[in-house]
């Protein structure tokens, strides 16, 4: 049972580690802030979700289940309004914005 | 299963160094922010992943204010880009 957790809580954090990497190289290769933006903040709110739920696994319940849990939603409640907050301010500077797409 | 927390401490070490070169690199302030933004959140796991190592149940306290932290920082430098003062 206790391998059994542990090899669970290995693929949630490996599944984790994999989307981490996904939002690195998106921040990294795409092109436009709005790209980057949009390949990081999805990638990351989901590799943090599950490795932090990996870790919930392998302790197991209790006091430091709980607290993970609380950084847990609040890191899927803010890192949303973040994202959402920088594009507002992209879009509204508009400095970085191709202005091609009335054509 | 300690040695897979290693690796994954390690890795996102290594994924902060490149979210690093973008706030680094990066041609506009937005650039900049959603890297610090990047990196706040690889703070957090690395700090709750060193917590659930080292039996600490501070330590995931700490993650907790580091996260509250990078959010307000990430506020605050979106209105001042937006207003160009900060209230």
């Amino acid at each position: 049972m206790n391998y059994l957790l542990s090899g669970i809580a290995t693929v949630f954090i490996v599944s984790g580690l994999f989307f981490f990497m996904v939002g690195a190289l998106g921040l990294i290769r795409l092109p436009d802030v709005f790209s980057r933006m949009h390949a990081t903040t999805k990638a990351d709110t989901l590799g943090a979700g599950l490795v932090l739920f990996g870790v919930i696994i392998w302790q197991g319940v209790g006091f430091l289940a709980f607290n993970i849990l609380l950084i847990l939603i609040f890191i899927w409640i803010t890192n949303p309004t973040a994202a959402h907050f920088i594009a507002k301010t992209e879009y509204l500077r508009g400095k970085s914005i191709e202005k091609d797409d009335a054509k | 299963m300690i040695n897979v927390i290693y690796f994954a401490v390690a890795f996102l070490i290594g994924l902060a160094f490149v979210a690093l070169y973008r706030a680094y690199k990066g041609p506009t302030a937005a650039d900049r922010v959603v890297a610090i933004n990047v990196i706040t959140t690889k703070v957090v796991t690395i700090i709750v992943l060193i917590a659930a190592i080292t039996n600490q149940n501070s330590y995931v306290n700490v993650a907790l204010v580091y996260a509250l932290i990078g959010f307000m920082t990430t506020i605050g430098v979106g209105k001042y880009l937006l207003k160009g003062k900060l209230n």
